[in-house]
């Protein structure tokens, strides 16, 4: 099998699990596993753990809200569900989610073994994992955090929450924030000093560079939510004054700290997945993506702008009209990159030989949806508009339609076209497709209605409503759809746990693909790769393939998108 | 290879978090009382004298690197236990007037200008006692004769952390004994 060129990687090469989590040393390998693939995708299955578990405690909040002055749960109960709701989506779905992916894929995409320190990356894992528990033990201390995913200020003070919910809060997401926080230093120095030795900056893959703006977004962003998460801790056990007003505190304060993390930290959400897209997109369009200097680009530009824009999240607290239209404009800014990345991606798919595979599916569906998104994003950063929407459930339809529409569709779009490559085998695709539709139908009958909504006024994070107009049907849309997107949830736990048991053997490189991950055996032996290409350009394994037609032989045929 | 680099890392993103420390602290500066405060129960020159020797064990950490490098084991112990000392008087210092303020009813729970204090003087003692127990073990270590190979990172590694708490704390210093004699 040698061949001239090739870099030898020495090690020995035993066998690891696959996607199924049995292996042959049971439980305890996974446990003291410090391998990127075993962690990558514990990662994995710890974000469909708590899919499950917050999806259902928003079914619990649908039922409630299905129709006008219902009593279907307690009011108390009601709030520590859309808190724990919130709470776990973003720090323990989404963001374990990404963490996985990239865990898993980061190594095998720069033909590297590990990543730079892997008993750090293990304890990253469970620095999230405990940060899980901890939130969630607070059912049983008494009460789980209710006020809201970002537990404003004077609500998080004792005298308004005396459980112990939103101490468990603090602690929790500390121990998940450290973990997020080392995973991240752990993939720069992976990025920056273990890439394949003729690999360079200009052709890693865009996922990799993706991963590494985002990594730096983290160790910007997380300190201050740390930060304020001891603050608040002091606050509520020593009877420190940070956030009560009413002791020379600042409730302001906590919005600040918050939204300085906050607002970075729906980007940290959401890079990552411009970087799946950014590989989907090429390779079911059998074309270089378009613009590769762009994305990048755009990335580092989007990076740096979050950090200038938390205020948008603050403009009905009476700062002045100076400070709103300071960061109405910039808010208004981010846009621009963003909406240079969909062009890039439309670009790659057109001309090309598309094809509609459950993956590309999403991507398409994302662009739609996380366009709509993105609008009603823009126009809350015209402040009067905010002004007049903000509490309103048109904030929940926007968020939901860039975290469900873009990170989630990001996720199941890599999921569909990796999970080849981490199980050996192939989903079935025809209720991959039943899956996919339930979905975006589910998911649209939930949120298009929530903008109408919000329009008409009716508040977010009520218990329940009046019979108002209107209110009643929109509502009942909303619930039904809910549980639309709660049935294809389940069709694809069935459809993911049916393929590791007895799907189809997935081949190395099913989807005919352009990266250094796909030459590994899939799934990847424990010792990655025992020989990784010459990269010469951004698509070494097709270069590979298809020697006559290489990317690095007509540097000119697509400009110069590879970067040579 | 890449320890360095981890430590740079690391130290960027403790240096946001302080960041929001010292702006919690300014943010409750403006508020009443708490200027008074200040000057009635801080000893900007005692706390002066210790910040003195605390910058110092950024010296003979210094020392301690470079004799390192050039395979000089016995200086590289002496620089060592200097650093170690003079972090060790240096949080004593701090001990000493945590104690004061404290036998002067200045607590944590006391006002906004003893939350952010203790806060803001915590943490950074908190930094300085994690690097003292990790430059006590790496001298041990030095006695064991771990790093006689003359090859090991971790020195410089732990140099990076430690110029770096030190560095925050001349910045601590300015801000909370320094500046309200100015603004
Ligand atoms: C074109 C880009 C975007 C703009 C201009 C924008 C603007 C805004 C504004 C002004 C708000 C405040 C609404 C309010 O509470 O009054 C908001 C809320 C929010 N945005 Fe965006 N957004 C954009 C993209 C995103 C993305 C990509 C994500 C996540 C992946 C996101 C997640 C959120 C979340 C979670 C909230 C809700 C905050 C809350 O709970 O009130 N946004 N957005
Ligand atoms: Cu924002």
């Amino acid at each position: 099998m040698m061949k001239e060129g090739f870099l030898e990687v020495p090690e020995p090469e035993e066998p690891i699990p696959d996607l199924s989590l049995s292996s042959s040393q049971g439980i305890l390998q996974w446990i003291s596993s410090v391998d990127h693939k075993q962690l990558g995708i514990m990662y994995l299955w710890l974000s469909v753990l708590f899919l499950v578990i917050g999806g259902i405690e928003i079914l619990l909040v649908r039922l409630q809200l299905a129709a006008p002055n219902n009593h279907f749960i307690a009011p108390e109960m009601y709030n520590q569900l859309f808190t724990m709701h919130g709470t776990t989506m973003i720090f323990f779905v989404l963001t374990p989610a990404i963490f996985g992916f990239a865990t898993y894929l980061l190594p095998l995409m720069i033909g590297a073994n590990d990543l730079a320190f892997p008993r750090l990356n293990a304890f990253s894992l469970w620095a999230t994992f405990f940060g899980g528990g901890l939130l969630y033990f607070s059912f049983i201390a008494g009460g789980a955090p209710d006020a809201g995913w970002f537990n404003y200020a004077p609500l998080n003070q004792y005298n308004y929450s005396s459980s112990l919910g939103i101490d468990y809060y603090c602690s929790g997401l500390l121990f998940a924030g450290i973990g997020t926080v080392t995973a991240s230093v752990n993939f720069i120095v992976t990025i920056l000093k273990y890439r394949v030795s003729s690999m360079s900056l200009k052709q890693m893959p865009l996922f990799v560079w993706m991963i590494l703006i985002n990594s730096f977004l983290v160790l910007a962003a997380f300190p201050s939510l740390n930060a304020a998460l001891i603050m608040l801790l002091l606050d509520r056990q020593l009877h420190a004054h940070f956030f009560s007003a009413t002791s020379g505190g600042s409730a302001i304060l906590w919005q600040h700290l918050f939204w300085l993390f906050g607002h970075p930290e729906v980007y940290i959400l959401i890079l990552p997945i411009f970087g799946i897209f950014s590989e989907v997109f090429p390779v079911y369009s059998r074309k270089p993506i378009f613009g590769y200097a762009f994305v990048i680009g755009s990335g580092i530009a989007i990076a740096l702008l979050a950090f200038g824009v938390w205020v948008h999240h603050m403009f009905a607290t009476g700062l002045g009209n100076t400070v709103n239209s300071f960061f109405a404009a910039s808010s208004l800014l981010i846009g621009v990159p963003t909406g240079v990345k969909i062009f890039n991606w439309l670009a790659t798919m057109h001309g090309g030989a598309v094809r509609f595979r459950v993956s590309m599916l999403f991507a398409i569906a994302f662009l739609v949806e996380f366009t709509i998104g993105g609008l009603s994003g823009v126009s809350f950063a015209v402040v009067p508009i905010d002004w007049q929407l903000t509490d309103t459930y048109y904030v929940v339809a926007h968020l939901h339609y860039v975290f469900i529409g873009g990170s989630l569709f990001g996720l199941f779009s890599g999921l569909f076209y990796w999970f080849p490559k981490m199980s050996g085998r192939m989903l079935d695709e025809r209720l991959s497709r039943w899956f996919f539709w339930l979905m975006v139908v589910g998911f649209n009958l939930t949120f298009l209605v929530q903008h109408a909504l919000g329009a008409m006024g009716m508040p977010r994070r009520v218990y329940t409503y009046p019979d108002l107009p209107g209110w009643g049907i929109l509502n009942l849309i909303s619930t039904i759809g809910g549980f639309l997107m709660a049935v294809s949830v389940a069709l694809l736990i069935y459809i993911l746990v049916k393929a590791i048991r007895s799907g189809e053997k997935a081949s190395s490189d099913p989807w005919d693909a352009n990266t250094l991950e796909w030459m590994t055996s899939s799934p990847p032996a424990l010792q990655n790769f025992d020989r990784v290409v010459p990269v010469k350009s951004t698509r070494p394994y097709r270069d590979y393939k298809r020697p006559d037609d290489a990317d690095w032989n007509r540097p000119n045929k697509y400009g110069n998108i590879d970067g040579k | 290879m890449g320890n360095k680099l981890m430590m740079k890392l690391v130290v960027g993103t403790e240096a946001m978090f302080f960041v929001s420390l010292i702006m919690a602290f300014v943010y409750f500066s403006f508020g009443p009382g708490f200027k008074a405060q200040l000057l009635q129960h801080l000893d900007t020159k005692t706390t002066g004298i210790f910040t003195a020797l605390l910058l110092s064990s950024s010296f003979t950490y210094w020392r301690a690197e470079s004799n390192y490098e050039q395979g000089r084991m016995g200086r590289l112990k002496l620089w060592l236990i200097l650093t170690l000392a003079l972090g060790i008087v240096f949080l004593f210092g701090q001990g000493s007037e945590y104690l004061k303020l404290l036998n002067a009813h200045v607590s944590i729970s006391s006002s906004s200008f003893g939350t952010s204090f203790f806060t803001l003087t915590g943490f950074h003692g908190l930094h300085v006692f994690a690097g003292l127990v990790i430059i006590g073990i790496i001298t041990c270590l030095t006695f064991l004769g771990d790093y006689d190979q003359g090859q090991s990172s971790i020195i410089q590694t732990i140099g990076i952390y430690w110029h770096f708490v030190d560095i925050v704390w001349a910045v601590v210093f300015l801000i909370v004994y320094v500046a309200p004699y100015f603004v």
